[in-house]
């Protein structure tokens, strides 16, 4: 690894880190995986990953907004948190 | 006056339902407690002004003749759980004023019990790290020892309970966030079965690993805030219910693994070997056969939990972008707000795990890290079932030694090495405890001693036996 690695990293972290910052994680980062490199060791052979995938969540049905289960959020409290907003949408800067 | 070294949750009880003191008298009682000793602590990141309030209502219930085990009894919450309208900032600059929108389901149980929340608790930055150093709002310090920490990541819950400033806390524990602060503090922690406890309302760091879990001062307490929070919930997909796993048969005599390997290995304190063959011994007089059991890569928790974790703290913590909640850094474009907005909110830690999650996760090294400590991780799993075929609970130290100096431990390796014990129950998803097991001198240390913990560990779904032997011996402590 080196400092153009940590870099990129932080590119598509999308954090904003001074140069200086840069050298000390890469000094970091160097000690974590060569501690996490003992991953290597391990024996796969007989070993393969599990992806046990299955559809957790429910079908999609209509609620009576009084029943227990409906959503309880308030639209209010949500807005409340938005950085920059107007007639309650949230306000972003342009996209495209 | 309310005698709060000696109150537990069960006796607050009976003296609420005899009516010898109020709900109110109960939260004044702390909050005055709070008052001298917060400051030099650092345990409350924000006492909530609303605490009579809440103590009221409770009172109102019990002249009703209202009875819950948690009506009227005061607790401390983590800050990375939401409280609808109160501040949750998982102790980050990113979200310093965040005000949560919902109750997390474990908080929304503890509401219906009539509980009491007195504010909310340091924790490291995210519940990334091992002694709350990582908190963007100052260290929590340990109550035996101010001038060590009081572990992480929930040392502010485990300190709380410890220096009497609540009755009981909720953590978080990933890695053993719950039972290291426990074990440093001189508490019981314990964290269920992954899914026993909706993490509905938790802020994700790894979610395939984070369990909400308790602090108390005993195996009776924290039994009674499990009992309140645990269950299946249709909000978490993770979930699970009682027949998720078989049931464990009853037993008369029951069998502990200890991995002496392990804990006789480099790295462990000697005080700490001392202390936890002294508990083996404890135990076999209780009548539990110990076995020595032998894990193949138990060695490689460690690298298989700081590969999986922060691959996936990269991911859940992508969310923070100064948009929808929390800080905004104003930049000249879109991509600029947010690279500004997480360069000013995250701190170091949280910054490092980001970046080594987005690194295994890259396409280059994916196979050779994030790959492979999938595969390592299944191969634990199997070698935990084939153990508990021969053994009912697994015993080990909680921490290597007692809790370190604050800044002591500057590297993030050494750190990362605390973990060494906890992390595997996270791994496998099973229940795990950890318990007071005495107080041991440390040259340099205080002159009463500093606490260590044992942690027994159970198969999935066997919290009953964590119960179990805690209540065991803890009547022999």
């Amino acid at each position: 690894m080196d400092i153009k690695d940590v870099s990129k990293l932080a590119e598509l972290a999308r954090i904003e880190l001074s140069e200086e910052e840069k050298g000390e994680i890469l000094k970091d980062m160097e000690n974590i995986l060569g501690y996490i490199k003992q991953i290597e060791e391990v024996k796969v052979e007989d070993e393969m990953p599990e992806y046990n995938t299955y559809n957790v969540w429910r079908e999609d049905e209509i609620r009576n907004e009084n029943s227990p289960e409906a959503s309880k959020f308030s639209a209010e409290l949500i807005i409340e948190q938005f950085p920059d907003s107007q007639d309650g949408f949230l306000k972003v800067k342009k996209i495209l | 006056m309310i005698d709060l070294k000696n109150l537990t949750i069960r006796k607050a009880r009976v003296a609420l339902d005899a009516k010898k003191f109020s709900a109110v008298d109960l939260a004044e009682a702390y909050l005055d407690e709070i008052k001298k000793k917060n400051k030099e602590l650092n345990v409350y990141l924000e006492v909530y002004d609303d605490v009579l309030e809440q103590a009221k209502v409770a009172d109102e219930l019990i002249a009703k003749g209202e009875s819950f085990p948690l009506l009227g009894i005061p607790l401390a919450i983590k800050d990375n759980i939401l409280i609808q309208g109160k501040k949750a900032s998982s102790a980050s600059k990113i979200l310093e004023n965040y005000v949560a929108s919902y109750d997390a389901t474990a908080i929304a149980k503890l509401k219906k019990q009539g509980a009491v929340f007195l504010g909310r608790t340091n924790m490291d930055e995210f519940a990334m790290g091992g002694s709350t150093e990582n908190s963007a709002f100052g260290v929590t310090k340990n109550p035996n020892d101010v001038s060590r920490v009081a572990g992480g990541s929930s040392g502010g819950s485990a300190a709380a309970v410890a220096a009497n400033l609540c009755l009981g806390a909720l953590g978080s524990d990933t890695g053993g966030s719950v039972r290291l602060p426990a074990s440093f503090c001189g508490v019981v922690g314990m964290k269920p079965t992954y899914g026993r406890i909706s993490r509905y309302g938790l802020m994700s760091m790894g979610s395939s690993l984070d369990c909400i879990g308790q602090f108390a001062k005993n195996l009776e307490d924290t039994q009674i805030i499990f009992d309140a929070i645990s269950g299946y919930d249709i909000l978490d997909s993770t979930s699970i219910n009682d027949d998720t796993y078989p049931k464990l048969l009853d037993k008369k005599e029951l069998t502990i693994g200890v991995p002496w390997n392990l804990v006789n290995g480099e790295g462990i304190n000697q005080k700490t070997k001392e202390n936890f063959a002294e508990c083996m011994k404890k135990l076999e007089t209780l009548g539990f056969t110990i076995k020595d059991i032998s894990i193949k890569n138990l060695e490689i928790a460690l690298s298989t939990y700081y590969i999986i974790m922060p691959a996936e703290a990269s991911t859940n913590l992508a969310r923070f972008d100064g948009i929808r909640y929390g800080l905004h850094k104003e930049g000249k474009n879109l991509m600029e707000d947010y690279k500004l907005t997480k360069g000013a909110g995250f701190g170091v830690e949280v910054r490092r795990r980001i970046l080594l999650g987005a690194y295994v996760l890259s396409a280059g090294y994916y196979d050779a890290y994030y790959g492979k400590a999938d595969i390592a991780r299944n191969a634990l799993k199997r070698e935990f079932k084939t153990a508990f075929e021969n053994v009912d609970l697994i015993a080990t130290p909680t921490s290597t030694s007692v809790a370190w100096k604050i800044g002591e431990k500057s590297d993030p390796v050494s750190a990362y090495l605390e973990d060494i014990f906890t992390v595997t129950a996270n791994i496998v998803g099973v229940p795990a405890i950890s318990i007071p097991s005495g107080f041991v001198q440390i040259e340099g240390a205080v002159d009463n001693g500093l606490p260590l913990g044992i942690q027994f560990m159970a198969p999935h779904g066997g919290e009953s036996l964590l119960f179990e032997v805690g209540k065991k011996f803890e009547g022999v402590q």
